[in-house]
């Protein structure tokens, strides 16, 4: 993992990158659908999400960047997989199934929602500013990604059985967003403490779920790590598609 | 539109005075400049003709979503990510405006992509030449939104209000894409030899096709006097072309990148730009289909449909059963 310079400025650095790569790499999976949407509406909504999440991620690389004079370039296009620090759920492939990418994007933005609603709070002016913006972009995915949960949960029995398949399949990657951040308790009044966001993300999930006539998933939680840099396969070849002329052409101004 | 080389589908006859179903009010109506809308009364070829060529339109903007849509995930910096991923969208948005023009006209969007899907519709050629490189997605900004400029500011005064209105949107969208592609060009131009010369390939293999969006010469379309007799076209294809050459031959030199035409001169006594002969055997392989990538366009499209059907399906679904408890209650 990578420390951009020292001390109290690095770890908020760390923190902010962390948030900024989980923002990146969802923005790249959405990115995906564009173009590729079930109807031309989702197209323009999920092309919507990609770039709030892109305009977060780029907010926050430039913050964390600035600890050590690198650029969100830099950081975007010269780090490995396992410089990333996102957490697994948004690198996990959709594989072109509408149900998994509404099933994440329900979980992710009502965490994101809970954790940028605390986070514009917080006593680091960047920070607080980012995550005021962005709280009025999350309530909006939230609420896309639950009008849809409910419609395929509540719409045909197909529609049903595979929206029930995308909740199984995200939810082994739910836990790790509320995992202790070793950064956390160095940064009091700045960074928010992710096992506070968990009640209040499950419990907004779980209703969606139930009101959907679907089921909380009861399965085991996946190994996490994505904070501290063990990624998928999925990361890697997603990198490998992002990066690759940023790195076949290195120095240069595009 | 995209494009005017509509030239496969059964041409409609343009009504004359002495045919039985010439509306005479109609056509004093459009002599007169003024504006048709959707509740008034229209000539039955007048409306099949719109929709076929706003139809024709909306499918061009959704395709036309692919070739750039592909380069999403690859865009070398998040600046240039950002922009793409919108302009992609702004694609989308345009489909929309337009598949809802035609809708004004008594037919629905489903039908409509259905015809795209079977091929009983087309969509502009343009969309199936491959971006192999980041310079195509400034190429296309600078060429192919800027054809599509110069083709639809005149349809923002065309007689079919709710097309015309679409437009008028449409065309701020097109003139930022094509401002983005020339400073996606302007920039690679001018940055490293490898860079620039990446640019200039791409306009290279770019001009030819986007002088053959307007279509084939006047002489040569048989769709074109129609359109503008009832007020829908504007200009002539071959007018719109000059029009085309003469604003982007001389961006050309602003971006330091040559156009592949060694004819291609400034015309003082005329004051226009003088091109090349264009060699539209090629556009009319295309248009039936033998050009590079029609095939995977087709298949793109139809996937990204049918993959979709079972979440159309319960949107349906759901939206009846709740219609249905509401009444209920
Ligand atoms: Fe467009
Ligand atoms: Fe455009």
């Amino acid at each position: 993992m990578n420390t951009p310079g020292q001390g109290r400025a690095g770890d908020v650095a760390i923190y902010a990158l962390g948030l900024g790569d989980d923002a990146l790499v969802l923005a790249q999976r959405m990115g995906e659908w564009i173009a590729s949407a079930p109807e031309l509406e989702e197209d323009v909504a999920l092309g919507n999400i990609g770039l709030d999440l892109l305009g977060q991620a780029r907010a926050l690389l430039t913050y964390a960047g600035s600890a050590d004079g690198r650029t969100e370039d830099d950081l975007a296009y010269l780090r490995g997989a396992d410089e990333f620090c996102n957490v697994l759920l948004v690198e996990r492939p959709d594989d072109g199934d509408f149900a998994h990418c509404v099933a994440r994007l329900l979980v992710f933005s009502a965490y994101q929602a809970e954790l940028y609603a605390r986070l514009a709070s917080s006593g680091d002016e960047t920070l607080s500013a980012v995550a005021a913006k962005a709280v009025k972009e999350v309530a909006y995915h939230r609420d896309h990604a639950t009008q849809w949960a409910l419609r395929l949960g509540d719409g045909t029995e197909e529609s049903h059985r595979r929206m029930q398949a995308g909740l199984d399949a995200v939810w082994p990657y739910v836990d790790e967003l509320f995992a202790a951040d070793e950064l956390e308790p160095g940064l009091p009044g700045v960074a928010v403490d992710p096992a506070e966001l968990r009640e209040p993300t499950v419990a907004y999930v779980s209703g969606v779920v139930g009101r959907a006539t679907l089921a909380v998933p009861d399965v085991p939680a996946a190994p996490g790590g994505g904070r501290a840099g063990r990624h998928t396969d999925a990361l890697v070849s997603m990198l490998a598609e992002m990066q690759g002329l940023a790195r076949a052409m290195p120095g240069v101004t595009w | 539109m995209y494009g005017n080389h509509d030239t496969t589908s059964v041409p409609v006859e343009a009504p004359a005075a002495d045919d039985p179903t010439f509306d005479r009010d109609f056509m004093a109506l459009i002599d007169d400049d003024g504006r048709v809308e959707p509740r008034d009364a229209m000539p039955d070829a007048y409306r099949r003709g719109l929709v076929r060529q706003i139809a024709q339109h909306a499918h061009s903007e959704i395709i036309g979503m692919q070739p750039e849509g592909s380069w999403i995930g690859r865009a070398p910096s998040l600046k240039r990510k950002a922009i793409l991923m919108a302009k992609v969208q702004d694609e989308a948005g345009h489909g929309l405006y337009l598949y809802a023009a035609a809708e004004t006209l008594g037919v629905d969007r489903a039908d409509l992509l259905d015809r795209l899907h079977t091929g009983r519709q087309k969509y502009s050629s343009i969309f199936n030449y491959p971006t192999p490189t980041w310079a195509d997605i400034g190429a296309i900004g600078w060429l192919v939104d800027g054809a599509a400029i110069t083709n639809q500011v005149p349809i923002t005064k065309c007689s079919y209000g709710p097309y015309a209105r679409a437009m008028v949107r449409i065309c701020k969208e097109e003139s930022f894409h094509q401002r983005q592609g020339f400073e996606i060009l302007h920039t690679l131009s001018h940055g490293s030899p490898q860079q620039h010369a990446m640019a200039q390939d791409a306009v290279d293999r770019w001009w030819w096709p986007s002088l053959m969006m307007f279509g084939p010469p006047d002489d040569d379309s048989p769709n074109s006097a129609r359109s503008m007799r009832w007020g829908i076209k504007r200009f002539s294809n071959d007018e719109l072309r000059q029009r085309f050459v003469d604003m982007t031959a001389p961006q050309s030199h602003a971006l330091g990148l040559s156009l592949p035409d060694p004819e291609l001169a400034f015309d003082a006594l005329t004051g226009h730009w003088r091109y090349g002969e264009i060699d539209f055997t090629e556009l009319f392989e295309v248009i039936k289909g033998n050009g590079p990538l029609n095939a995977q366009r087709m298949a793109h499209r139809t996937d990204a449909h049918e993959r979709g059907d079972w979440v159309r399906e319960a949107a349906l679904g759901y939206a009846a059963k709740h219609a249905r408890t509401e009444a209920v209650a």
